[in-house]
Formats: structure tokens, sequence, C-alpha cells
């Protein structure tokens, strides 16, 4: 039987002639349905734009993506995505954000329903004191929240999360591990998490999977995470298995790593700097 | 309560008055005294420094202008003449007058004339309504047309009229030109196969518009007794001035952040909800920054082209004015041009303030 979701050889580059960079090279795996799996590379590999071809915003340029065993064809709500940047529309508040979403999602529901189904979804990111904040005024934290709720008030198949709680203090990402397991185990939904922190992968997931740096981004191999569940952070942490994952798949990304920067010449890093106007306004 | 009228004040674009409002307050004196001299003494110094150098201006000008008058007389009538031809300016008689730049006084004087030649036709047009009145009513219940007043328009009925013709104008640009923009910001075919003729049409001079239209109009309104020099000169100020809001919403919709169409793309958002939910808020900044350049442009065109088209309007009470030649005719003029001034100040402050209510970016 096929797999819920299904990469094959799929590979992705940017630009053209000397410029072309190959981003992600032969692509290969497959999600079994309620299955979640954690993908951690190194910033600049090729994550957001793996999560983007699973989205369907970008085609790739080889291999086919399979879900439900049909080719996607273009982006589509059922799968939900969390985006690295949030994207919120800056002229919606909080509620008109996830609004926006159900709303197309759930078109036969009537206004109070609408409203409900939306308040369950803010009040499960804890931001029902914001629901008419515009985005401006939340923190980089609240705004995550804010499109983590979007996404699950769209009950997608699939939840496609980038990095979603990078922006958080440990506290709030603590909590929100335990949300987002929560919701997982609840609704049985699959969900493809991308992100930085080997930890949280290991908290989180049925499987964590390393994607190698770029260019040429693929994935080589696979930890499978036996732990049972519900999982408690407290406990995992003080588990012998959870150290000897976390080293072997830490260790893992460390050779993959080397053998890379060993391979490239020297890249240096500037510095992200840009010129500011402070308090000064135009004067007309 | 005093932080928030603060920011209405601030709001309203007068946030020079702040550092006055803490000094009567007494915060932070030694700052505030600094920024008061800096953004309001100084200011109203200018004023009178500009007042000075004005004054000092016209009275060069005018002794100029009073040799050549009395050379010119002694020339061609004799010393006797002369004589008595500056004696004549010299008393200040309208009369014998050198025609030149008015001093700063003249324009007051100027101002004070056309304000008080407002107030008579405006007594005169009350008694005419209550006059007619009657004969209005009859007439209205028989079917006909009520007499209407036909006298010379004031200055005051001449900004009315220029307001009403810009108003016009730049409502039929942003009819124009914001769907126009839309569409081809929405379509990258339509974009490139279009810019020439916008950047060709886009520089052209007003007076240029008005001809075009003019053409049109004359041979489309030819039997219709509806006002054409009225029609004319707001849709060649639509013309002039729509071209800013065009690019400008061109540019916007095409440049939408990529986060936002993701969105949408991921909801699947139909056309209509793309562009109404997410594509036209993400533009409206740039939106109401061509509308402000459109009315900025609007206000600046019509003068000319009322002007031009003799259609009423400041423009051509400017024209007539100057044509005109009587004593005081510069004088108007010169208060003509200050009320065009801060008329076009006000229109940019009124957009920029409804700039500020509808953008997401900048409240
Ligand atoms: N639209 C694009 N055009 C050209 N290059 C792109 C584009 N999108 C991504 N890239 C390049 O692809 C590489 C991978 O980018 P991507 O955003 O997928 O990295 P990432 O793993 O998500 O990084 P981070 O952890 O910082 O989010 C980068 O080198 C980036 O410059
Ligand atoms: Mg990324």
């Amino acid at each position: 039987m096929a797999a819920f979701l299904e990469l094959n050889n799929v590979s992705k580059a940017f630009g053209e002639g000397a410029n072309r960079v190959e981003v992600l090279k032969n692509i290969n795996l497959k999600i079994e349905e309620s299955e979640f799996v954690a993908i951690v590379g190194f910033t600049g590999s090729g994550k957001t734009t793996l999560i983007s071809l699973i989205a369907g915003l970008i085609e790739p340029d080889e291999g086919e993506i399979l879900l439900n065993g049909k080719p996607i064809k273009g982006p589509g709500p059922d799968r939900g995505v969390v985006f690295q940047n949030y994207s919120l529309l800056p002229w919606l508040s909080v509620q008109g954000n996830v609004e926006l979403a159900v709303k197309k999602v759930f078109p036969q529901l009537n206004k109070e329903e609408r409203e409900e189904h939306i308040r369950k979804y803010i009040s499960m990111v804890n931001l029902s004191s914001a629901l008419q904040k515009r985005p401006k005024v939340l923190s980089g934290g609240m705004r995550q929240r804010v499109s983590v709720a979007r996404a699950l008030a769209m009950d997608p198949q699939i939840l496609l999360l980038d990095e979603p709680l990078s922006a958080l203090d440990a506290l709030t990402r603590g909590s929100l591990q335990v949300e987002i397991e929560r919701i997982w185990s609840d609704s049985k939904k699959t969900v493809m998490l991308i992100t930085n922190d080997v930890d949280e992968g290991i908290l989180l997931a049925d499987r964590v999977i390393p994607l190698t740096p770029g260019p040429r981004a693929t994935l080589e191999q696979v930890f499978n995470i036996g732990f049972s569940r519900p999982r408690d952070k407290a406990l995992i942490n003080a588990d012998p298995n959870f150290k000897k994952e976390r080293n072997a798949i830490l260790s893992y990304l460390h050779k993959v790593g080397k053998q890379r920067s060993d391979q490239e010449t020297l890249n240096i890093q500037l510095p992200d700097l840009k010129p500011q106007l402070v308090n000064r306004k135009l004067p007309f | 309560m005093d932080s928030k009228f603060i920011k209405t004040i601030k709001w309203l674009g007068l946030g020079f008055l702040e550092p006055l409002i803490n000094l009567f307050q007494g915060k932070e004196t030694d700052k505030n005294v600094r920024l008061v001299l800096r953004q309001i003494i100084a200011p109203v110094l200018s004023v009178f420094i500009f007042l000075g150098v004005c004054n000092f201006g016209a009275s060069y000008l005018y002794n100029i202008e009073k040799e050549r008058k009395i050379e010119k007389t002694r020339a061609d009538q004799g010393g006797a003449a002369a004589e008595e031809m500056e004696r004549c300016i010299d008393s200040g008689e309208a009369s014998c007058k050198p025609n030149s730049l008015p001093s700063p006084g003249d324009v007051k004087e100027g101002a004070k004339a056309l304000w008080a030649d407002h107030k008579k036709i405006s007594e005169s047009k009350k008694a005419f309504k209550n006059k007619t009145a009657k004969i209005n009513a009859q007439r209205k219940a028989s079917g006909l047309e009520p007499i209407k007043y036909t006298g010379r328009p004031s200055f005051v009925d001449q900004i009315k009229t220029s307001l009403k013709t810009v108003f016009a104008g730049f409502l039929l640009a942003a009819f124009l030109a914001i769907p126009a923009g839309i569409v081809l910001g929405l379509s990258e075919t339509l974009r490139s196969s279009l810019n020439w003729i916008i950047q060709i049409l886009k520089p052209v001079s007003p007076v240029v518009w008005l001809l075009l239209v003019s053409m049109v109009i004359k041979t489309v309104l030819a039997n219709s007794d509806s006002d054409k020099s009225f029609i004319i000169s707001f849709i060649s100020v639509g013309f002039c001035s729509m071209w800013a809001t065009l690019v400008n919403t061109t540019m916007g919709v095409s440049s939408v952040d990529k986060d936002f169409l993701n969105v949408s793309k991921v909801l699947r958002l139909g056309v209509f909800s793309n562009v109404f939910k997410v594509i036209l808020p993400a533009s409206i900044p740039m939106i109401f920054t061509g509308l402000r350049i459109t009315l900025s442009v609007s206000w600046m065109v019509l003068i000319a082209i009322e002007l031009l088209a003799q259609s009423p309007g400041l423009g051509s009470f400017v024209w007539e004015e100057f044509q005109n030649g009587a004593s005081n005719s510069n004088a108007k003029i010169i208060v003509a041009m200050f009320v065009i001034g801060f008329i076009g100040f006000m229109l940019d402050r009124i957009m920029m303030i409804i700039q500020k209510l509808v953008s997401f970016d900048n409240n």
C-alpha cells in the first residue's frame, strides 16, 4: 500500500546558469497517515524549500510528490502550513486571520458556529485575550501561535510546521510542545515538523530525519524514536535512551556537517546590517 | 488624557505644538523652550522675514516702475505733465498707480476687497432669491426650470467651483486608475503590452489633454445643453492626474509580499477573495500614496486648465484679473496664489489623514 505522503527522488534547484544552486537532491521520504515526523537540519539547508514543495507552493524539478497516492497539483487547504515567518495578514486581527482560513475551508458554518470554531483554536494557543489585536502589536511568539491556530483551524489532513516554535522562550515552547503533541494525538493528523532543535524532534516525533547540509541536501538516515506516549518532557530528559538518541543524531549531524565544510571553500558570513533612520520622520 | 490629546494633535499633523503644550504644563522646561524656539518661534520669525523681503522687493520694483512712468510722461507730454504725474502717484491715486509687484500691504487690501466683494455679491444673491422665490415655486409647479442667479461670481464662489471641478476630476481619475491599475498589476502580459502607452501618455502636458478632451467633448456633447466647460475641465484634470494612481496601484498590486500570496495560495482563495481580501488590502498604502499625488496634481493642473478652458474657477479668476488691469488686480492675483497654495496644502493634509486611517502599516 502506498504511503500517505510520498516523495520520490525529488530535486529542486534555484537560479539559472552560473547562479544555479541545487538546494535539494534526490529526496526520498514516506510518511504514513497519523505519523509524526521531524526534519532537523542546519540553517539554509533547504528545510523551508522542502515544506514549500510539499505545500505545493513550488514545483520540484525532478521526481514526484504523492499525497494519498495522487500527485499534488498546487497548494490546497488539505495541507495546513505554519510558515516560518508567520505570514499573517497585517490588516486583519488575530480573529480575522483565522477567520479567512475557516471561512474558506468550512463555508457551511454559520456566523456563530464559525466564531466558536475560531475561538476554540485561538484559546488552544492561549491567545483569547488578543482576539481583536493586529499582528503588528503582537510579539514574535504570539504571531507564531496565531499562525499555528490558523493552520489547526483549517483541520487539514497534514500539518506542515516550519520551525513553529523557534521564536518562543523555553517555557512557552515547552507548553506548546505539549499542545502540539496533544492536538496530534487527539486528531491523529499527520504532522511534519521542521525544527533546528534536536531535543524537540525527539520529544515529539516518531521519526527524526536529519537533512544533510546544502547544497544538494538530502535525507539519508532515519532515527526511530520509540518512547511511549504521551511523552513527558521531564521523564524523557531523564531517560538514558534519550541521551543516546540525542547523541546519535547530533554526532550524525556533526559528521555530515564536517564532511560538507571540508568540501566547501571558506564561507564568510556577513552581518545582516541595514541602515536605519532612528527617530527621524520625513518632513513632508 | 493629555497624552491622548497630544496623540490626536500629532495625528492631525500639528505635532509642532507639542512642546508648547508641555511647556504650559511645566514639563522639562529647558528642552521644551528649545523646542518651542525651533518649532514655533523660528517659523513665525521666518514669516516676518518673508514679508519683509517681499515688502522690500515690492517697493524696489515700485520705484523703478514709478520712475519709468514719470520719464515716459515727460517724454510724451512734457515736464509739467510729469510733475503732475509724480504728484498723482505720491498721493496714492488709484488711476495713476504704477503697475508692479504688490506689497504685502497691497495684498492685504486686495484680500479685504475680495471679501467685501463676496459679501456684496452674496447679499444680492440673497435678495434675488427672495425676490424670485415665489415665481420659482410657481415655475416648479408648472414644470419649468427655476430662474437662476446669473450675476458675476464672487471669489469664494470661484473657489467653490474650483473645488467642485477638482473633486470631479479626482474622482474620475480614481475610478479610472484604480481598477485599471489592479488589472495591470495582476496581469504581467497586460502590463508589458500596455507599458508603452502609459509611459507616453504620462508626461503629456495638461494643455494638450485639454485640447484633446475638448476635441472629443465638443462632438459628443454637441447637442446637449450641459455645462461643457465644466465637463471638459474636469475630464482633463482627471486624465492629467490619474497616472500617479495608475502607476502606484499597478506597482502595489504586482509587488504584494510573497508571504501574503502564499497564504492566499495555501487557502486556495478564489480570484475575488484573493483580490479583495489579500491583494487590495496589501496595496492600499501604495494606492493611497498614488491618490495623494493625484490630488495634488489635479489641483495644480486645474488652475492652468480653467485658465485655458475659460471655465469658471480660480484659474479664470486669475486670468481675468490679469487682463483686467485694475489698480488692485495684481494684489488680487497674489491673494489667489496664496489661497490656491493653502487649499492645495489642506487637500494634501486631508489625504494624508485618510491614508493613515486606511493603511495597516502606519497607524
Ligand atoms: N526562491 C528562491 N530563489 C533562490 N534561492 C532560494 C529560494 N528559496 C530558497 N533559496 C535558497 O535555497 C537554500 C535553502 O533555503 P531554505 O529557505 O529552504 O533554507 P532553510 O533550511 O529553511 O533555512 P532556515 O533554517 O534558515 O530557515 C538557501 O541557500 C536559499 O538561498
Ligand atoms: Mg526555513
